[in-house]
């Protein structure tokens, strides 16, 4: 086994961990935070809200539980449904975080399904590139908008492996893999992913990591997902590294070998 | 002209009235109780940087968006 530290960078920025995830849907910041421990992730996404006004002092914040010192924080515009809204957000994100520059862009289309609109994303990104964000996109698996978003200069890009918030898992692994042969920038999975086998084919097919919030926070026992998350993650990519064997329907070479057969 | 007695702000899309005519940003953001909490702040569509904040005195009809960081995916 090869000893080579193998690293997701992003924007010139080594991590560990393959794994992103989300902090939405969690019963309480508890929760939150030991998942986020159990998945071993050390990028996290966060959504920009209006503050409630006239809380009290001491009222806990999610910033209290996961500290922005202890992450990487990966402010997304989830809930925007057009480019100047997805801008906005991403300036505030940035004011937010003391100029931090790595964000998450995704512009939805539609309210029903959370299916992006790839053409806002593409004027979002464009502007926000222009204006030094180190942009991570979400898109469709739609390889000539992936390619086109590279070309813009996203310093990743991500699209859905089925809808948002769905867990119905790898819909279109065909396309997922002529988009990552295709992209000179880490692809990651983003969206879709339900259980551990879903992350874990999402890595086989060389994604560079999985962003996933639901499967997670939407799992019975959440902490044991959130570890299963990370197995399976990890275990993905050895198996992506360490190169499958050829598929075929029968083979006349069993493994135990066929001398020395008492008779 | 008589000088107001209040002054009427929007605040993450709410209308609230202030007593103090010459608040600054950073008047308000203490009567909100805000005060060392991670915010950001846009006046009328402009971000407004937070060492602006105790130069900057709000005006009867400024739309403030307070915002913070939530759980999110």
């Amino acid at each position: 086994m090869t000893q080579k530290k193998d690293s997701l960078v992003i924007a010139d920025k080594s991590y560990q961990s393959r794994l992103l995830v989300g902090t939405g849907k969690y019963k309480n910041f508890e929760e939150t935070r030991l998942a986020i421990d159990a998945s071993g992730a050390e990028i996290i996404t966060v959504a920009i809200r209006r503050t409630n006004i006239g809380q009290n002092e001491g009222e806990p914040s999610l910033l209290d539980f996961v500290p922005p010192n202890r992450f990487t924080y990966l402010p997304n515009t989830a809930g925007c449904y057009s480019a100047d809204d997805a801008v906005r957000t991403l300036r505030l994100a940035r004011e937010l975080l003391d100029g931090h520059k790595l964000v998450k862009l995704e512009v939805l289309g539609d309210p029903k399904t959370l299916y992006p609109n790839v053409i806002e994303t593409l004027k979002a990104a464009e502007v926000l590139i222009k204006e030094g964000f180190d942009v991570m996109v979400y898109t469709s698996d739609d390889p000539i908008v992936a390619k086109e978003l590279e070309n813009i200069g996203c310093c990743a890009i991500m699209p859905l492996a089925s809808l948002i918030g769905s867990g119905m898992g790898i819909l279109n692994p065909w396309n997922l893999q002529i988009i990552i042969e295709h992209a000179k920038v880490p692809v990651l999975v983003d969206a879709g992913v339900g259980t551990a086998s879903d992350a874990a084919i999402a890595m086989e097919l060389g994604c560079e990591g999985v962003l996933m919030n639901t499967a997670i926070a939407s799992a019975n026992d959440p902490i044991m997902m959130a570890s299963a998350m990370k197995k399976a993650i990890e275990a993905g990519r050895e198996a992506y590294l360490a190169g499958r064997m050829a598929k075929k329907l029968y083979s006349a070479s069993p493994s135990s070998p066929t001398q020395g057969m008492i008779s | 002209m008589n000088k107001a007695t209040s002054m009427n702000l929007k605040i993450n899309g709410n209308i609230k009235s202030f007593d103090d005519t010459s608040m600054t940003i950073e008047g308000l953001v203490i009567q909100l109780n805000l005060l060392g909490k991670r915010i950001a702040i846009e006046k009328n569509g402009m971000i407004i940087s937070k060492s602006e904040f105790q130069n900057i005195t709000l005006q009867e009809g400024d739309q403030l968006e307070i915002v913070g960081a939530v759980g999110g995916g």
